[in-house]
């Protein structure tokens, strides 16, 4: 032992450093218990020094790649029965209607019932920001459909199908409110995304306060408060609420930019949020590859994009066949 | 003999400052850059520096260095060409070693300037680097020890949950968490190409 460098390849401080940096990651792929809280205490250790960023950087790398094992799984279960394909919700004949009235031109159109009633839609792959006159904003996502009811005794809301983002302007005089397929979310002065799946609806709130119920006052259930963070599932009957990282939600953010971020996400829900976005449909044709998961940042506008990465990623095929691209193995 | 490499070290270091011009990038940005751009060529890297330098108990270590500075450096603006730009601070780093050693080693002197010819050869196309990354884990993970391997495999392959690993494998969470750790640090070194078996538990 006259020089312990010769036997321990590395020195003990670069070790010492790329065990920690190990330590975070592992316990970053623990979803279960990473939170805002952990997430910053990772952000100040790689903020010490740029030793710290780069061992860290180093093995993120190698851990992201090891994603890929996942070609190795065992055909097992028989759960899947069923190629993923285009999803048809029970609103497509909905939009089929307000997508022939759109033909005539704009994005997003306008019609009256009252004076005070409006309807929005936009059509695949399209967005549209609505400004109300109090200030509130609302930003409509691919494929949606909205109603608006604006009376001097209170501000409503419906979403009839689709996704939107809205920064309401709180007036304790004049509630805001949205429905969406018999639930009810009341803002107490928020910023909040609605998507309505049919058969399920998805509330998160970003900042604020907002209560979340059924709008049938039958359903005798107790309202449920949602605070920054929360991430509220409901089906017909039931309410339940997750909670999610601030990383985690600013991703369902990101189509407002024109892009989506997967994080480990299979390649069947891949397909079936991008083909929100896309006449052209990402079909999977085998039911081990769907489940197989990728993350990163794609554009809504061009599924090819993702088709690549799977092939770059698992070397999966993919071929194009103009109206759809069928990804195999 | 020093003053010759002197000279070599300030036409590198200029040449080595080609970089996008512009303000400072943003760490989103950076972390990405060095995850795809700088962290795949380390087994060239790790080649390079043991090929360059005796005493292989410093390689690790050098590799970090190299790292570090590629990374300050990149926070002021993303070098164009990231092989370059990696290739010219590891000489940059060898050549202050060899200095402030007050040694020289014969060979690193000799390959510094071979490493020219080496660093315009086009690369192989992504698909080929994908499936000979996928190639290098699949046999790096046979090489782990058994309980590493089975916690990688529950959690990469089978996409279980750390709970659900736990309980599979009757341990604690922050038991999992540790055959995790030990794991990645192996494979890192196994599939970049690091000869030493540091990190390997």
């Amino acid at each position: 032992m006259s020089d312990t460098r010769e036997h321990s390849a590395l020195p003990p401080y670069t070790m010492d450093i790329e065990a920690v940096a190990a330590e975070w990651i592992a316990a970053r792929s623990d979803t279960a218990s990473w939170n805002d809280a952990e997430s910053a205490k990772l952000e100040a250790w790689l903020a010490e020094s740029a030793t710290h960023e780069v061992a860290y950087l180093r093995l993120l790398s190698l851990w992201n790649s090891a994603d890929r094992l996942a070609v190795l799984r065992r055909p097992m279960r028989s759960e899947f029965s069923a190629p993923v394909s285009a999803r048809k919700g029970p609103f497509l004949r909905v939009a089929a209607v307000i997508l022939a009235i759109l033909a005539v031109g704009s994005t997003a159109y306008f019609y009256s019932h009252t004076p005070t009633e409006r309807a929005y839609a936009t059509r695949v792959g399209g967005s549209e920001t609505i400004m109300l006159a109090d200030g509130s904003r609302i930003e409509l996502n691919t494929n949606t459909v909205l109603r608006t009811r604006i009376t001097p005794a209170q501000r409503w809301v419906a979403l009839v199908q689709g996704e939107a983002f809205f920064q309401i302007r709180h007036d304790a005089a004049h509630p805001f409110v949205v429905e969406t397929n018999g639930h009810r979310i009341t803002d107490l002065g928020t910023k909040f995304l609605v998507r309505n799946q049919g058969e399920r609806v998805e509330v998160a709130l970003m900042e604020g306060r907002a209560q979340f119920d059924f709008s049938d006052r039958r359903t005798q259930a107790h309202p449920t408060v949602l605070v920054p963070g929360d991430v509220a599932v409901a089906t017909a009957s039931a309410i339940s609420v997750t909670r999610k990282t601030t990383q985690a939600l600013s991703n369902e953010l990101a189509w407002r930019r024109g892009v989506l971020i997967f994080d480990r996400t299979s390649l069947a829900d891949v397909a079936n949020e991008v083909n929100r976005y896309s006449g052209k449909k990402l079909v999977i044709a085998d039911p081990e590859a769907a489940r197989l998961t990728i993350g990163g940042t794609f554009p809504t506008r061009n599924v090819r994009t993702i088709a690549e990465a799977a092939q770059d990623f698992y070397g999966l095929h993919f071929e194009d066949h103009g109206d759809e691209i069928v990804i195999s193995r | 003999m020093l003053g010759g490499m002197t000279e070599t070290l300030d036409t590198d270091r200029e040449s080595a400052e080609t970089r996008r011009p512009g303000v400072a990038v943003d760490a989103a940005q950076l972390r990405a850059w060095f995850m795809h751009e700088v962290v795949p060529l380390e087994p060239a890297l790790t080649q390079y520096l043991q090929h360059n330098w005796r005493n292989k108990a410093d390689i690790a270590d050098l590799r970090q260095e190299v790292y570090v500075r590629v990374f300050e450096a990149a926070r002021a603006g993303l070098p164009e060409r990231p092989k370059q730009f990696v290739f010219a601070t590891a000489r940059n780093l060898l050549i202050d070693r060899v200095r402030r050693e007050q040694i020289v080693p014969i060979e690193a002197a000799a390959d510094l300037d071979a490493l020219e010819i080496a660093k315009d050869l086009p690369g192989p196309d992504r698909n080929a680097i994908a499936r000979d990354e996928l190639r290098k884990l699949q046999s790096a993970l046979d090489h782990l020890p058994p309980r590493c391997r089975e916690a990688i495999v529950l959690q990469k392959v089978e996409g279980f949950s750390i709970r659900e690993i736990a309980e599979r494998m009757g341990v604690a969470e922050p038991t999992v968490k540790t055959h995790l750790a030990d794991g990645m640090r192996a494979l890192a070194n196994m599939v970049y190409g690091s000869t030493d078996r540091q990190g390997k538990p």
